[in-house]
C-alpha cells in the first residue's frame, strides 16, 4: 500500500465542481433576477439538514460525510435544474426526495444508480407539473420586475405587489416556445424571430449555456472529469440536430440552437458526468453520453416534454452496469478486449 | 544512384511508446543524490538469511562455532530456481537460527549470525571465463555466486539468463529507469560505476545471445544517463533516456515504452524475445564473473527522516539499526523504517532486521513525511485509479469485487495482472487502501485453490481405497467360487477343460494382483500397518501447520 497520495479528496472534487458552477450562476442571477440565488440558498440549507439528518438515522458520522460536500453539489445542480420562482417547498421536497430517497435509501455517497438531482427534478415534473413552468422572463422581455424582498414574499407566500400578475412575470423557456409554436405549425425561421431568441440559443439562457461550458472546461482541465461523456454527448446531440435540420429545416431547429440550451450544457457537463451513476470505462462513457445526446434530441423532438435531459440521464442510469460490463478495455499484456 | 544515408546514432532516433496510466508524484531524489556511495562501517555483528531471493530457501553448510571466509558459500542453492548466500565478511558463526527478517508479515526466518573478526579475509576468488564456459556450468556458477535481481524482485539470475529453447533472446534490457520516488540506489551506482555495469551487460548479452542492448535510464537522471553513455562508447548498446514516470521502471512497462511490445499475461519477456535486468545486477554479475566475488554487498539508499541522506555500500546481513545510524544521529519523532520506496515499499517488523538482497532503499518515517491516511470514504467510482492504472485494470470494480468477496468476478476482470504498484492508492480521493483489498482477494483465492486441491487429493485417495476394498472383496468371492466349483464337480464332465479353466482363472487373479493391487500394504504384521497409520497422521498434521502458516502470509 502507497504511503504517499496525491492531494484530492472527495471534498476538492466536489468543492471544484461548485466552483465550476459559479460563472454560470452569475450570468444565470443576472438575467433571470435574484430568485436563483434564493433557490440555491434552499436547497443547500434543505439538503445539508436532510443528509445530518439521515446520516444520524443511520448512525454513520456526519461531519467527515457532511464535509465531502456531495450533498451540496446535488443541492445545486437540483436548484440550477428547477423553475426558480416555484413556490418555495418546490425545490424543498426535490432537494429531501434527492437526498434521502435517490441517495440514501440506495446506501448514500457512491452507492446510488441513480443521480440524485435528476430524480427529485423528474419527480417534481411529473408531480407538479404546472409549478415546474414558472420560469422567470428574461432581463428586457419582463413585463415587471421583483426586487430581492419582492422575490423572497412571492417564493415564500406566494404574495406578489399589488399591481403586478403572474404571468407577466414568467415566460415560456425558448425550448417550450419553440416546441408550442411548432405544434401550431409555425416554421422555425418564424419561431426563430420572436423576441424569447437570442443569437443562436434563447435569450440570456445561451450565456448561461456558454458558462457552463466554461465550468466544464474547467473540470476537464482539473482532471475532474474526462472528455468522453461530454464530447459524446454533444456529438451526439448536434450530429442529430444536424441531419433532421438538413433535412427539413422548417420543422426541425438548427443544432447550435440545441447545444445552445442550458440544459444541454449543465447536463453534458456537470449531470451526465457524475462518476456514481454514470459509465466508468472510456469507451462505456462514450456510450453512455452519446445515448443520453441522441435521447435528449428524441424527447426534445418527439417526447411529451420540451425538455428530456433529465429522462435521459435516468434511462441511461439504469444501462450502467451492462454497458460497463461490455465495455471492459484490454488489459496489459492480453491480446483482446473480453466481450 | 544515391546510397541512402544510414543513421549511425539509432538511440537519437528511437521512436518511444506509452504505457496507460502511471502517476508523477514528487521525486525526493536529490536528497540522496548530493554525496558519493559511502562503504558502510563493518557492523557488529551480521545476520544473513538464507530466503533472499525468489525460489527455495538455501540449505546452511556451516555450524555454529565454524570460522567463516569473506565470500565463504554458508548457505547452498537448493534446486534450480534458488541461490546461494555467502559470508559478507570473515568471522565466527555464533547463531543459526529462527531471526527478524525484512518481510511484511514480520514472521521470522532462518538466519546465520556471523560475528566479523575484522580481518575481511577473503575466500579465494577465481574470475571465470565465461566466452569459453560451457553455458550451463556457467550458470551454475552463477547460482552458487549467489546473483540475484537487485532491481527489488530478487529472482536468481541464472534463471533468466538463460534462453531456453529458443537459440537466443534478441533483445537484452539494462532497466536503470528507477521510477519510484526517493530511491536513488541505482542512479548513484549508473553514476559512479558504470563501466562495470556495462561490463556486466556484455556477460548478459553474450549468455543470451542478443542482437541489441537497450539502456533505458529516466530522463530525471543526466548525471547517470552521461555516465553510461560515456561508458558504452564504442559499444552498440543504446543508452536511452524514457520519461519520468512511474511505475516506467517495472520490467513490463520498460520493455512496452522501448519497444512498443507488451510481454503477454502470464507469460514471460522472453515470448517476445527481450529479457529485462536491472543494473544493479548487470554491476554484480561483473563484480561476480570478472572478479569472482560473490553478491554480499549491494548499493543502498539510506534517506527520508534522517541528517545526511545518503547512499552506502553495504553488506548484506548489516542490521538496518547500524547502517541507518551512518546517516546521521536519529531523529526523534522517525516512527519506522520503509523498505522499498513509498509507493511499492513496506514498513519493517524491526529496526534489527537485516539488509538483505532485496534492499534498495530505507525511509526513516515520519508523520510529517508520510502523514496516516485519512478514513477512507466510500468509492465514488471516480475512475481517477482506472486513468491511473499502468496495467490498464478498472480498479473501481475490482475494489468492488473484493470487497463483496466476489472472488470469481474479481478474476475474470484480471485480478491477477494487478502489479500492486499503488498508482491507484495515490490518486483515490476517497483514500481507500486499494492494494490492500486486492492482495486479500488473492491470498483468499489462493487459500480457496489449496482447499480444493487437498479436496480432491482426499477424494482421490477415499475413491482409491474404495476400488481397492471392492477388488479384494471380488477376489475373496472368486477364490470362494473356484474352491466351491472344485469339490462340486469332481467326477462329472471333461476334466481336461475344466483343469484349463481353472488355470486360465488363477492366471487372471495373479496378472490382476501384479498390475494394479497395490504392492506390500496386504498381508503385513499388525504392528507395521500400524507404524504406517502413525507415519501418515504424522505427515497430515504437519502439512496442515504448514497449510496454515502460509495462509497468514499476505503473500
Amino acid at each position: 500500500m502507497a504511503f504517499i497520495s496525491n492531494t484530492s479528496s472527495v471534498s476538492s472534487v466536489m468543492l471544484k465542481v461548485l466552483f465550476a458552477l459559479i460563472p454560470a450562476i452569475a450570468i444565470y442571477q443576472l438575467y433571470f433576477g435574484p430568485a436563483i440565488l434564493v433557490e440555491l440558498a434552499l436547497a443547500s440549507i434543505t439538503a445539508i439538514l436532510a443528509e445530518t439528518l439521515i446520516l444520524r438515522v443511520r448512525r454513520l458520522p456526519v461531519m467527515p460525510f457532511l464535509m465531502d460536500g456531495s450533498a451540496l453539489v446535488t443541492a445545486w445542480l437540483l436548484a440550477l435544474s428547477m423553475p426558480p420562482l416555484a413556490p418555495w417547498w418546490l425545490i424543498v421536497i426535490a432537494t429531501l426526495f434527492a437526498i434521502i430517497i435517490a441517495k440514501h435509501l440506495y446506501g448514500g455517497l457512491g452507492n446510488n444508480l441513480f443521480n440524485p438531482a435528476m430524480v427529485g427534478y423528474a419527480v417534481m415534473l411529473i408531480s407538479f407539473p404546472a409549478h415546474m413552468t414558472q420560469w422567470p422572463a428574461v432581463e428586457g422581455l419582463a413585463h415587471a420586475h421583483l426586487s430581492f424582498g419582492e422575490t423572497l414574499r412571492f417564493i415564500f407566500g406566494g404574495d406578489l405587489p399589488a399591481s403586478m400578475r403572474l404571468d407577466a412575470l414568467t415566460m415560456a423557456t425558448p425550448l417550450d416556445t419553440l416546441r408550442t409554436q411548432l405544434l401550431l405549425g409555425r416554421p422555425v425561421q418564424d419561431i426563430s424571430a420572436m423576441p424569447v431568441f437570442g443569437y443562436i440559443g434563447g435569450k440570456g439562457s445561451e450565456l448561461i449555456a456558454l458558462a457552463y461550458l466554461a465550468g466544464g472546461t474547467y473540470l476537464l482541465q482539473q482532471r475532474i472529469i474526462t472528455w468522453h461523456i461530454p464530447a459524446a454527448f454533444i456529438g451526439s446531440l448536434a450530429l442529430l440536430a444536424f441531419g433532421f435540420n438538413a433535412f427539413d429545416s422548417a420543422r426541425y431547429v438548427a443544432p447550435w440552437f440545441h447545444l445552445a440550451t442550458s440544459s444541454a450544457m449543465l447536463g453534458a457537463f456537470f449531470i451526465a458526468t457524475d462518476p456514481v451513476s454514470g459509465a466508468t470505462t472510456p469507451k462505456g462513457k462514450i456510450i453512455f453520453g452519446a445515448s443520453i445526446g441522441a435521447l435528449v434530441y428524441v424527447i426534445r423532438t418527439w417526447g411529451g416534454y420540451p425538455d428530456g435531459v433529465a429522462f435521459a440521464v435516468l434511462i441511461m442510469n439504469m444501462c450502467v452496469p451492462l454497458i460497463d460490463a461490455f465495455t471492459q478495455p484490454r488489459v496489459f499484456g492480453h491480446d483482446k478486449k473480453k466481450p | 544512384m544515391e546510397i541512402p544515408c544510414v543513421f549511425h546514432e539509432a538511440h537519437l532516433m528511437r521512436q518511444l511508446h506509452k504505457f496507460h496510466g502511471g502517476v508523477h508524484s514528487p521525486q525526493h531524489k536529490q536528497e540522496s543524490t548530493a554525496r558519493p556511495i559511502a562503504a558502510a562501517r563493518l557492523p557488529t555483528r551480521l545476520v544473513v538469511p538464507m530466503h533472499q531471493h525468489i525460489g527455495n530457501r538455501a540449505k546452511p553448510l556451516v555450524q555454529v562455532g565454524d570460522t567463516v571466509l569473506k565470500g565463504q558459500m554458508i548457505g547452498q542453492a537448493d534446486g534450480y530456481v534458488s541461490c546461494a548466500v555467502h559470508a559478507p565478511t570473515s568471522g565466527v558463526v555464533t547463531a543459526i537460527e529462527m531471526a527478524t527478517v525484512p518481510h511484511p508479515s514480520g514472521l521470522p526466518d532462518l538466519c546465520i549470525t556471523i560475528a566479523p573478526d575484522g580481518a575481511e579475509r577473503w575466500v579465494e576468488r577465481t574470475p571465470l571465463d565465461y566466452r569459453a564456459m560451457n553455458p550451463s556450468e556457467l550458470r551454475n556458477r552463477l547460482r552458487d555466486l549467489g546473483l540475484a535481481g537487485l532491481g527489488g524482485a530478487v529472482f536468481p539470475s541464472h534463471a533468466k539468463l538463460n534462453p531456453g529453447k529458443q537459440p537466443k533472446v534478441p533483445t537484452l534490457i539494462l532497466n536503470g529507469a528507477e521510477c519510484e520516488p526517493w530511491i536513488t540506489c541505482d542512479d548513484m551506482l549508473m553514476r559512479e560505476r558504470a563501466a562495470e555495469i556495462v561490463a556486466g551487460a556484455k556477460i548478459m548479452q553474450h549468455m543470451l545471445g542478443s542482437d541489441e542492448v537497450l539502456i533505458g535510464i529516466e530522463d530525471n537522471k543526466p548525471e547517470a544517463l552521461a555516465a553510461m553513455r560515456a561508458a558504452c562508447a564504442g559499444t552498440a548498446f543504446e543508452v536511452i533516456a524514457v520519461p519520468t514516470i512511474y511505475p516506467g521502471g517495472g520490467a513490463k512497462q520498460l520493455t512496452k515504452v522501448l519497444l512498443g511490445k507488451e510481454p503477454p499475461a502470464g507469460g514471460r519477456s522472453t515470448d517476445i524475445g527481450v529479457q529485462v535486468f536491472n543494473i544493479a545486477t548487470s554491476y554484480s554479475l561483473a563484480r561476480a564473473v570478472l572478479h569472482g566475488e560473490p553478491l554480499i554487498s549491494r548499493i543502498v539508499t539510506v534517506t527520508g527522516n534522517v541528517e545526511r541522506p545518503q547512499n552506502f555500500e553495504v553488506l548484506l546481513g548489516t542490521p538496518v539499526k547500524e547502517l541507518v545510524a551512518l546517516a546521521g544521529k536519529p531523529r526523534s519523532d522517525t516512527h519506522g523504517y520503509i523498505m522499498g520506496g513509498p509507493m511499492m515499499g513496506f514498513t519493517l517488523p524491526a529496526d534489527h532486521a537485516p539488509v538483505v538482497k532485496a534492499t534498495n532503499c530505507l525511509i526513516a518515517s515520519s508523520p510529517a513525511l508520510f502523514p496516516p491516511s485519512p478514513p477512507a470514504l466510500p468509492c465514488i467510482r471516480c475512475t481517477q485509479c482506472a486513468q491511473a492504472c499502468p496495467v490498464g485494470l478498472q480498479p473501481q470494480d475490482l475494489y468492488w469485487f473484493a470487497r463483496g468477496r466476489e472472488f470469481g468476478k474479481a478474476q475474470e476482470y484480471d485480478l491477477f495482472d494487478c502489479i500492486e504498484c499503488g498508482c491507484c492508492d495515490y490518486v483515490c480521493p476517497s483514500h481507500i487502501p486499494l492494494v490492500q483489498y486486492y492482495r486479500f482477494a488473492k491470498s483468499e483465492i489462493w487459500a480457496r485453490e489449496r482447499e480444493k486441491n487437498q479436496a480432491d487429493v482426499a477424494r482421490e485417495r477415499h475413491e482409491f481405497r474404495e476400488t481397492r476394498l471392492e477388488r479384494a472383496e471380488k477376489e475373496r468371492a472368486e477364490k470362494l467360487a473356484a474352491k466351491t466349483q472344485g469339490s462340486k464337480t469332481p467326477a462329472s464332465g471333461d476334466t481336461d477343460a475344466k483343469q484349463a479353466a481353472i488355470q486360465a482363472a488363477i492366471e487372471r487373479a495373479k496378472l490382476k494382483r501384479a498390475g494394479v493391487v497395490p504392492q506390500n500394504v496386504e498381508n503385513l504384521p499388525a504392528e507395521r500397518l500400524k507404524e504406517i497409520e502413525e507415519i501418515e497422521a504424522r505427515r497430515i498434521k504437519l502439512k496442515e501447520a504448514m497449510e496454515k502458516q502460509n495462509e497468514t502470509w499476505p503473500d
